[in-house]
């Protein structure tokens, strides 16, 4: 990594005092960042392994007297956790599914068919990021309770999560503003030779947009793991719930154990995903500009 | 022609979806203010009859003055904190990987999951935070169960969970700073703090007057908080106008009214995002 000029100079650094204080400053933050951001997770990993006495107890131990995984097999079994985890699983797979074709597929013909009107509908697209997700949630719940015009329910089907998943302004902003600087000429040549649009899409704009594709798609998959108030409301049924919201209501039944251990099964696929794709998510984050 | 026919096929799954669940809700929110229904019958025109119920309410000042309240704290903890840990971070030349990828661990966490793991740290009694208290042998405090504490220990499991962002949007913002102007104001005599004020500070501010609208306009829809954690108690301490709203629709099944405030809560956070949207237009540019 080449080494920028930042706000303290190099040449303090060098000097014995710099070192002293770079030295104090890093031990600081790192101590300090390992207790705030790591320790609660290994409180919550080994609180888990502790039985309910343990949990109970004052002060509390810092290293689990047994290495007991019975707290895990306990949540695993009880709350029935392998359930939901498929639930979610479902629910994040097709949202993922419809996102790319519906948003892959407007943000192409909005870029580079420029239809009648496009600017117009791409202005209303946009302009629901204007409109915080909260503040339409009755009205957003109502309509999927019963659809306008079909007048069909969609509480405790998965197309609840599915079809909102597609409405997603912020990707077709992210989308479209790829596909504008794919240059025009490689798109003409492909028509010339008698290329549909969907060929084009298919053999052309796809594979050179694969990093916004798979940005796209990290942020999908992750946000509906990690949505709530969502699907609190339009998964009422125990057997449908995903997992956070079936930890959250089964939450009281269960030894305290139990729970955290259904804590610690939650949080797994979402701190996977970011290990293997933290550079993508670190990317997306700064680069695909701000998600409110 | 075709052209156009082609790409309105394109377009029609897009389409069909945004008109269901983006812009007929957001129409339907307005509707739904000025109704009252039973789901039975037709919906009845009320005019302000919602208003004036959710307005007449007790609790209706309560969850403006701690949504409010929750705004701020919010903003003078979880705003500061992620420009300060990121100028620093931006100094530190060892052990970025590990730094950079364990402040924004909790914000990879089901937001659900890190409410909960919190709710058994604010135990009163073997809870973690307590217990940490009572090494440094300071008296314990009963967080989540005092109208003293219950709004500001909703506030830390947010920034908690939240700061790993801003701190690595504005961690990108820094490593654009050129760094001749640093040389350059050294040069001239600035020390470290006139440093941050005259050049940090102003070759951010675009980014940071963008982080400070889209975190206002995140933590007045605070929810999941008083949801879990709380109930709204006690004493309504932390009752917020999105957790009413639900409390509005879901317990009393006023949908009119959980409407209406959901409406008021359109009109301030529409403000904020006019502004967000000027803003970063200027951005761009």
């Amino acid at each position: 990594m080449s080494e920028t000029r930042t706000l303290v100079s190099p040449h303090t650094l060098g000097t014995r005092r710099g070192r002293t204080v770079y030295w104090t400053v890093f031990t600081t933050v790192f101590v300090t960042f390992t207790f705030v951001f790591v320790f609660p997770l290994y409180w919550m990993v080994t609180g888990a392994m502790k039985s309910p006495d343990e949990l109970a107890d004052i002060p509390p131990s810092v290293f689990p007297h047994s290495f007991d995984l019975s707290g895990f097999r306990e949540a695993w079994r009880q709350l029935d956790l392998g359930k939901y985890m498929w639930n979610t699983t479902l629910y994040a797979f097709g949202a993922w599914l419809f996102t790319l074709g519906v948003d892959v597929t407007a943000a192409y013909a909005l870029s580079k068919l420029r239809p009648l009107l496009g600017r117009a509908i791409l202005g209303m697209m946009l302009a629901t990021l204007m409109i915080p997700p909260m503040v339409i949630l009755l009205p957003a719940y109502l309509t999927v309770k019963d659809l306008p015009l079909l007048h069909v329910n969609l509480l405790n089907t998965p197309w609840a999560i599915w079809l909102p998943a597609a409405a997603n302004g912020f990707n077709i902003f992210l989308l479209k503003r790829f596909f504008d600087s794919i240059p025009t000429e490689l798109l003409d040549a492909a028509e010339v030779d008698g290329a549909s649009p969907a060929r084009i899409l298919w053999s052309i704009v796809l594979p050179v947009s694969r990093p916004i594709l798979g940005v796209v798609s990290i942020f999908t998959v992750v946000n509906v793991w990690r949505d709530f108030v969502w699907p609190l409301l339009v998964l009422p049924d125990t057997d449908r719930k995903t997992i956070s919201v079936a930890i959250s209501s089964l939450a009281v039944q269960v030894p305290q154990n139990v729970l955290i251990g259904s804590l610690v099964i939650a949080s797994v696929p979402t701190i996977v995903v970011f290990f293997v794709f933290q550079r993508h998510i670190m990317a997306g984050l700064t680069a695909g500009g701000l998600k409110g | 022609m075709r052209r156009n026919l082609t790409a309105y096929g394109f377009l029609c799954g897009a389409l069909i979806c945004f008109a269901f669940f983006s812009w007929y809700p957001i129409v339907r929110e307005v509707l739904l203010s000025f109704q009252q229904t039973n789901f039975v019958g037709d919906a009845t025109w009320v005019g302000l009859d919602n208003f004036r119920t959710v307005v007449e309410d007790p609790v209706f000042v309560d969850a403006w003055v701690n949504t409010a309240i929750f705004t701020v704290l919010a903003l003078v903890i979880g705003y500061v904190v992620p420009f300060a840990i990121a100028i620093v971070l931006n100094e530190l030349k060892h052990a970025r990987g590990y730094l950079r990828f364990v402040v924004y661990l909790p914000v990879m966490l089901p937001p659900a999951v890190a409410v909960l793991l919190f709710k058994w740290f604010y135990d009163p009694g073997p809870g973690l935070f307590n217990q940490i208290l009572g090494f440094f042998q300071l008296p314990g405090l009963s967080w989540l169960d005092s109208t003293d504490t219950a709004l500001v220990s909703l506030v830390l499991v947010s920034t908690w969970m939240n700061l790993g962002s801003g701190t690595l949007i504005y961690l990108a913002a820094l490593q654009t700073i050129p760094g001749e102007l640093y040389e350059a104001a050294e040069l001239d005599g600035a020390g470290l703090f006139r440093r941050i004020r005259h050049i940090t500070i102003p070759q951010t501010k675009l980014i940071l007057l963008v982080m400070l609208l889209l975190q206002v306009i995140a933590t007045m829809q605070v929810f999941i908080e008083p949801f879990l954690l709380t109930g709204g108690g006690p004493e309504d301490a932390t009752v917020t106008v999105a957790y009413l709203m639900y409390q509005y629709a879901f317990n009393f099944t006023n949908f009119g009214g959980g409407g209406a405030l959901g409406f008021m809560l359109m009109l301030v956070l529409m403000v904020f995002s006019v502004i967000y949207l000027r803003v970063s237009r200027e951005e761009a540019r």
